[in-house]
């Protein structure tokens, strides 16, 4: 009651930011997340964001270096993870890896978070011959298999990481426009938006402090649980080509080149694969946490 | 429209007029049920004109679905008349929403009026558009001053207050602007009775602050009754009876208000014992209204000549308008002379 600027109705971020200019050593730090999957996830995406950001400082070989080791050798203590078909190091080249799975993904999420929040407001605020056309144009986006429609973006494109990420936004906008019109029109018909509109407020005005704050929630958990998708469909890509060029790391590449050594050295596709599924995990982990979180009812399965 | 300049009031002054609305119309379409079929349309809001005057209240009653709410919309501009026009502001100017915010309004849930993610402080500002920061700072502070809201509850979100605190700041809302008109849609329906008395007081006090109109929306009579000078009862989207304050509490003329007034226990002392017109049946669709009088069929003296004919809104007296072949032939009767006196109109009462 006392201290009105700490009462307020968003869950703190995960890293809290001190809103108050005032010191208070008093406090020791306190953890703000609870919850063993919670930490679990941030964590490991802490870590993967950690190894992208000064993974190239950390290898013990660099990641094309073809003549690292012996081709295909086990674990050992040269190779912690052994060597691949070229005799590149698996460990740095996982490392390495760990950048454009991050970059991409993000990427990817942001273009659609983007886009498909503005298509799904439009659509949702201003009705009518707006709702109509844009709402039709989603749904035939929606309608085209997914991975189609990627592979036909980047065969106009070409391959690469910039590329991909944007083919993987094209293909998961229509999920952001759709939660973003549904939780606008249900936001737009609110009396604030009336009372907003007769203070002589401009759509504009209406759309940013009003409808956006209101559908944040919605919006921050498809962020989670689409970075884990677009993460899937990334290696999806590269695994059929379309990710970074080579020589450089990519799961996706790094599982496709080395499956033919599945069945006599199956540590090659082994750990690439488990570097691969962790992250996907992680960002799975989030996207169900953030969820439980700021969304009590649960009352959409967002994605499906 | 030229035939309806013959409106009485058509040939007053509009000295303090601030709210004048004409021939009012307002159809909505309804969706397709078939490929080929017609688009029907629900007359909400059929030919309304009334004129308010800067200071004084019109309350507005009728059954939910009488198109009330509509003419709400239609007056803060948050709607456009399919025709008819809505002037407002001592100019008299077309009613745009947010224009200058010379209309604003109170709605009925407090809680969806305040935007969850925004304190209430800046809610309260938002009126203030191109207001300097220091003026602005001045000016929601002296309207939680006005709502006898305390300073520090500023930097609250809605959730973190009461429902009349609530309320409050929506009316601190709609004053900061110092508009000519507030639109008090159920204003103090959503609140429970001891508060209900603490805004509408609060309402009065402003009002006679301010000069500010306003009009006042609601199914509950005895809280519009209370504030209004003029009262206004709906029918399926038009007005049937339209009074003064005092004649609204001397007598009512149609049969409507007639029955919808006896149904309100003791809004004044020594009332109790009014006998109470049940009306039956739902009021007939808005979509085909009726021919003839619209509330004909529910009425209990209705003849075969209010069947076929539409009356007119007619003026008995100053300010006093009726739309009724037969006022006054429905009065309010007290109970305790059933027996003797008035056991006609009881048993018109008990056959419909």
């Amino acid at each position: 009651m006392t201290k009105p600027s700490s009462a307020h109705p968003r869950p703190s971020p995960p890293t809290a930011p001190p809103t108050t200019p005032t010191p208070a050593p008093k406090r020791s730090f306190r953890w703000p997340l609870r919850g063993i999957v919670a930490n679990v996830a941030v964590f490991l995406i802490l870590g993967y964001i950690f190894l992208a950001a000064f993974g190239s400082f950390l290898v013990p070989y660099g990641p094309n270096d073809v003549s690292a080791g012996p081709r295909l050798s086990s674990p050992s203590a040269d190779h912690w993870l052994g060597t691949d078909a070229l005799g590149r190091d698996q460990f740095s080249r996982i490392i390495a890896a760990a950048r454009p799975a991050l970059l991409s993904a993000t990427y990817a999420v942001l273009f659609a978070l983007l886009i498909g929040t503005a298509i799904g407001i439009a659509a949702g605020f201003l009705g009518r011959l707006w709702d109509g056309v844009l709402s039709r144009i989603v749904d035939l986006l929606f309608a085209i298999p997914e991975y189609l429609l990627a592979i036909l973006v980047l065969a106009v494109m070409g391959s690469g990481l910039i590329n991909a990420s944007l083919a993987i936004g094209i293909v998961t906008i229509p999920r952001f426009a759709r939660i973003a019109r549904g939780s606008t029109i249900e936001i737009a018909q609110r009396a604030f938006v009336d009372a907003a509109r007769l203070c002589g407020r401009g759509r504009l005005w209406i759309v940013f402090r009003h409808i956006l704050p209101n559908i944040a929630s919605p919006l921050v958990i498809m962020t989670a649980i689409n970075l884990s998708t677009a993460e899937g469909a990334y290696a999806a890509l590269s695994f059929l080509g379309f990710g970074v060029r080579p020589p450089d790391a990519d799961y996706g590449s790094m599982i496709s080149s080395s499956q033919q050594y599945l069945l006599t050295d199956p540590w090659v596709v082994a750990f690439p694969s488990i570097a691969f599924v962790v992250l996907v995990l992680a960002f799975n982990l989030l996207g169900d946490v953030l969820r439980d979180r700021l969304d009590p009812h649960t009352r959409t399965a967002a994605g499906a | 429209m030229t035939g309806k300049q013959t409106l009485p009031e058509a040939s007053e002054d509009l000295r303090d007029v601030v709210l004048d609305v004409h021939d009012a119309v307002k159809y909505f379409r309804t969706r397709r049920t078939s490929l080929r079929g017609e688009r029907a349309q629900v007359h909400a809001v059929d030919g309304i004109s009334v004129r308010l005057r800067a200071g004084r209240t019109l309350g507005l009653v009728g059954e939910s679905g009488c198109g009330k709410s509509t003419l709400g919309r239609l007056i803060t501009g948050l709607d456009t008349p399919t025709s008819g026009s809505v002037q407002v502001g001592a100019e008299l100017r077309d009613v745009t929403a947010g224009a200058g915010g010379r209309v604003q309004a109170v709605f009925q849930d407090p809680a969806s009026a305040l935007d969850p993610r925004m304190n209430v402080r800046a809610s309260v500002a938002e009126a203030l558009g191109g207001v300097g920061k220091a003026e602005r700072e001045q000016r929601v502070d002296d309207a939680f001053a006005a709502v006898g809201l305390p300073r520090e509850l500023g930097s609250r979100y809605p959730h973190q207050l009461s429902g009349g605190q609530q309320q409050r700041v929506c009316i601190a809302r709609a004053l900061i602007a110092r508009p000519d008109l507030i639109l008090l849609d159920e204003a103090v329906s959503s609140l429970d009775a001891s508060l209900q008395a603490q805004v509408l007081d609060l309402l009065e006090r402003l009002q006679r602050e301010t000069g500010t109109a306003y009009v006042f929306i609601s199914h509950d009579l005895r809280a519009v009754r209370q504030v209004s000078h003029s009262m206004a009862v709906m029918y399926l989207g038009q007005i049937v009876e339209e009074a003064p304050a005092d004649a609204f509490d001397r007598g009512l003329l149609h049969p409507y208000a007639v029955a919808l007034r006896s149904t309100e226990p003791g809004i004044f002392q020594g009332e109790e014992g009014i006998e109470r017109v049940v009306l039956r049946g739902e009021p007939p669709s808005a979509v085909n209204p009726p021919p003839g009088c619209r509330f004909a069929p529910r009425c209990p003296i209705a003849d075969d000549g209010c069947v076929q004919v539409a009356p007119e809104l007619a003026e008995v007296s100053t300010g006093h308008r009726v739309r009724c072949h037969k006022p006054g032939e429905l009065t309010l009767t007290r109970a305790v002379h059933a027996d003797s006196a008035t056991s006609g109109a009881a048993d018109l009462g008990g056959e419909l």
